[in-house]
């Protein structure tokens, strides 16, 4: 098959490009270990209420592991519990989810914290908090009319200007 | 009966009666297979009816929609905003879509294939009255407020079953016309030997290969979890499989759109411009690697979904990519095409050639825009399908932004400025001159319309602002307070477009009923004189699908197993709307 001259020049430049591009994107994802969050945890989504953490959702700091804080959050319609929490600016997160009923969404407006909440899986997601400020926390997947009643708030705090206020 | 005997007594069809008169006005001698037997247009027609029915509804849902989330108005009666949003999702998404694509490509092949066998053209009846008779009962449902389960019904929010059984018979009706289509390709291969297929026939059979492959994941997830749960024989479904199953399907739909758009641009745009195909066999490897490249991808509509693991999402995120290789070849045979007709209008500069295109001619300037778009929209599908970059813009109205650039824009053109000689030509109508004009004219309030409509979702969305979501302020929030000027901006454009909508609308009706009786020229280009012979390996369809379906089990097997072995029990329905 023919094929022209600049088309093979073209194609050589295109195909380059893409190749660098999902090196770059490999590398992050598997030596870097930015992934999207694809948590495989499994629970029983009518039993939420009893089983760890989730019987005991909020913030709470954490030992011995890569994290410092974790945020455990139960989704249902329409709401978040708890529905407002707070983590010192700089600290590592995880971010530990689901729902009790249908998909929801949970997304940090403004970052790039966000992931879908499907029934009988948990959702996790570790970041660091490098951004000052109070985030909106909204559902992004529609789960019926009060969907976007859904919402909670995030506060993250610089320690050092807490301490200094009080 | 009665029936078929009529149409056989007037063999001598719409093509016959323009032969004589071309001869006596022209004295050219036009072969037969040029025009469209009548029989086959009205079948195609019939298609196109609906799709124009489905766009002025659905046109008005979006109206609604940039409406309500301005934060400016309200719905009456009780309306609720999902109940529109399915509404404009499925008229717009698939019916207007597939019905217009089904349309077209019976034209095509009629045009290029030859006219269909009675008993062919009695399955694209078939097929079509499945397929309304699915449209009309999922839109009852729709209506009934039964079904405000938006276009792609995630489990479990369970709609009433009648719903899941109109989405069946609209899947099922779509084989049954896309098999009609591949049977008078067949037919044209019988009848000529050992030679490569017409290239328009050859691409319709290629994106209908694509559409069944596919859809048989959306058709297995509606009638052994939809139907069954739906229905109470069963009490639980399993929501992730339902989804992979769901999206198996959708990004290759969104395939299924374009490759008729890329269809008029490999074959049309060269005739109307005055010009020639630059590569017969490259354009067929173009679509032959859609083919491979469409459907092993779904996952990156998944990318943030939990029970799947992260290697199976990347390996999908590299498959999708590759579809950058046919888009880049098909990139550059529009421009060789403009390249040379400019040259041969004696263009000298290096982008001189460009002022030689026929800028007054609807049926060429209308499809440009959609070229244009998809620049803008082909990055943004990059970022969107990249593995992390995705976590941004995940649900945010970023994506509805990215596919009114991708479907709502560069489909659609296309589609309009097909339009302007497939109707008439279907029709035994002739393009008026007044009506190119506004042509041209709707073409840019369309432009105008979606740069601002599109271009302010794109950015809120990057600042947060959702998707698939009623006008908000979510307790009072500073974040979503400046949304609010972004929403105005999209009513703004909203409302340009759906102007853009009701002119398409009237010039549709013009072109259908009331413009000259005449005979429009169903443009299609010849392959240029230097080009060498289509290599058979092109036509080898069992290698194709075997490849097509090696790279499905290669990305999908483990991922499916460690989702039937590992998940959950299932979920119960709700209706929470
Ligand atoms: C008057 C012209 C149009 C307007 C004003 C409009 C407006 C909108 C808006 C505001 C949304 C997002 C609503 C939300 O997420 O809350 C939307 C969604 C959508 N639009 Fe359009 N649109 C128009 C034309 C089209 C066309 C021509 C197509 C397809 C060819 C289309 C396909 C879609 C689809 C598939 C969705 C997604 C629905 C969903 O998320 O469930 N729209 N449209
Ligand atoms: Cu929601
Ligand atoms: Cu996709």
């Amino acid at each position: 098959m023919h094929i022209h001259k600049y088309e093979k020049w073209w194609l050589t430049f295109g195909i380059t490009c893409l190749v660098v591009f999902l090196s770059i994107v490999g590398f992050s994802a598997f030596h870097a270990g930015a992934h999207p969050p694809s948590a495989q945890v499994y629970i029983n989504q009518e039993h939420v209420d009893e089983i760890a953490p989730f019987d005991n959702p909020g913030v709470r700091k954490v030992e011995g592991e890569e994290w410092d804080y974790e945020v455990v959050v139960v989704a249902a319609a329409f709401m978040y519990t708890p529905n407002e929490f707070e983590v010192p600016l700089g600290s590592k997160v995880k971010f530990i989810a689901t729902t009790k009923d249908v998909v929801h969404g949970f997304q940090i407006a403004g970052t790039n914290i966000n992931m879908m909440l499907e029934p009988g899986y948990v959702s996790e997601f570790v970041t660091t908090v490098d951004k000052p400020g109070e985030f909106l926390i909204l559902c992004n997947e529609y789960c019926g009319v009060g969907h976007t009643a859904m919402s909670a708030k995030l506060k993250v705090v610089d320690p050092d200007e807490k301490r200094e206020q009080q | 009966m009665k029936n078929a005997n009529s149409s056989k007594q007037d063999g001598r069809t719409a093509a016959g009666i323009i032969l004589k008169k071309s001869f006596l006005t022209q004295g050219l001698k036009t072969e037969k297979r040029e025009t469209v037997d009548r029989r086959d247009a009205k079948l195609a027609m019939a298609h196109i009816y609906v799709a124009m029915t489905a766009l002025l509804l659905g046109g008005l849902a979006g109206l609604v929609q940039v409406m309500v989330r301005s934060g400016q108005f309200q719905l009456p009666f009780g309306i609720g905003y999902y109940q529109v949003l399915t509404v404009h999702g499925i008229l717009l998404g698939l019916i207007l879509t597939t019905f217009f694509i089904f349309g077209f490509q019976i034209s095509a092949v009629s045009r290029t294939a030859g006219t269909l066998s009675d008993k062919q053209r009695f399955w694209g009846w078939t097929g079509f009255s499945v397929m309304t008779a699915g449209t009309i009962m999922a839109a009852v449902m729709v209506l009934l407020n039964e079904a405000s389960v938006l276009y792609t019904f995630y489990a479990p929010l369970m709609a009433h079953w009648i719903f899941y059984l109109g989405l069946a018979f609209v899947v099922v009706g779509s084989w049954i016309g896309a098999f009609a289509q591949i049977a008078r390709y067949a037919q044209w291969k019988r009848e000529n030997g050992k030679q490569p297929g017409p290239l328009l026939s050859f691409m319709v059979v290629v994106n209908n290969l694509m559409w069944v492959i596919c859809s048989i994941g959306v058709a297995v997830a509606v009638l052994f979890q939809f139907l069954p749960w739906s229905l109470g024989l069963v009490e639980r479904i399993d929501v992730l499989m339902s989804r992979t199953l769901f999206w198996y399907f959708g990004h290759p739909l969104v395939y299924f759109w374009l490759l008729p758009a890329y269809m008029v641009w490999y074959t049309i745009i060269p005739k109307i411009i005055g010009g020639k195909i630059f590569s017969d066999s490259l354009a067929r490897l173009s679509f032959l690697l859609f083919l491979l490249f469409s459907i092993p991808v779904g996952f990156h509509h998944q990318l943030t979904e939990p029970g799947i693991d992260a290697f199976w999402k990347f390996l999908q995120v590299v498959l999708t990519f590759m579809v950058v290789i046919p888009s880049l070849m098909t990139a550059f045979a529009m421009f060789a095409t403009f390249e040379s007709v400019g040259r041969a209008k004696g263009a000298t500069g290096l982008f001189s050639f460009f002022k030689k295109l026929p800028w007054d001619d609807v049926r060429f300037v209308v499809p440009f825009i959609g070229m244009v778009a998809f620049i803008p929209a082909g990055a943004g599908g990059i970022i969107n399908a990249s593995h992390q970059m995705n976590q941004v813009i995940h649900n945010t109205i970023w994506v509805t932004g990215h596919f009114h650039l991708t479907v709502a824009t560069t489909v659609v053109l296309t589609f309009f400025g097909a339009m302007y000689w497939l109707i008439p030509h279907l029709t035994g109508r002739k393009l008026t001159p007044k009506l190119n004009r506004l042509g041209i004219i709707q073409g840019i309030v369309w432009t105008v319309g979606m740069s601002i409509m599109s271009g302010a979702m794109h950015i809120v969305g990057l600042m947060g602002a959702p998707r698939r979501s009623n006008f908000s302020t979510y307790g009072g929030s500073e974040q979503a307070a400046e949304w609010v000027p972004y929403q105005l901006a999209q009513a703004v454009g909203g409302t340009i477009l759906f102007i853009g909508i009701v002119l398409i609308i009237y010039i549709f009706l013009q072109l259908a009923f009331f413009a000259p009786k005449g005979v429009q020229e169903y443009p299609v280009a010849e392959v240029s004189e230097g080009a060498q012979q289509t290599p058979m390996f092109l036509e080898n369809w069992k290698m194709w699908i075997t490849i097509c379906v090696a790279l499905i089990l290669l990305a999908y097997t483990i991922p499916f197993i460690d989702m039937m072995q590992n998940g959950p029990p299932g979920s119960v329905g709700y209706k929470l709307w």
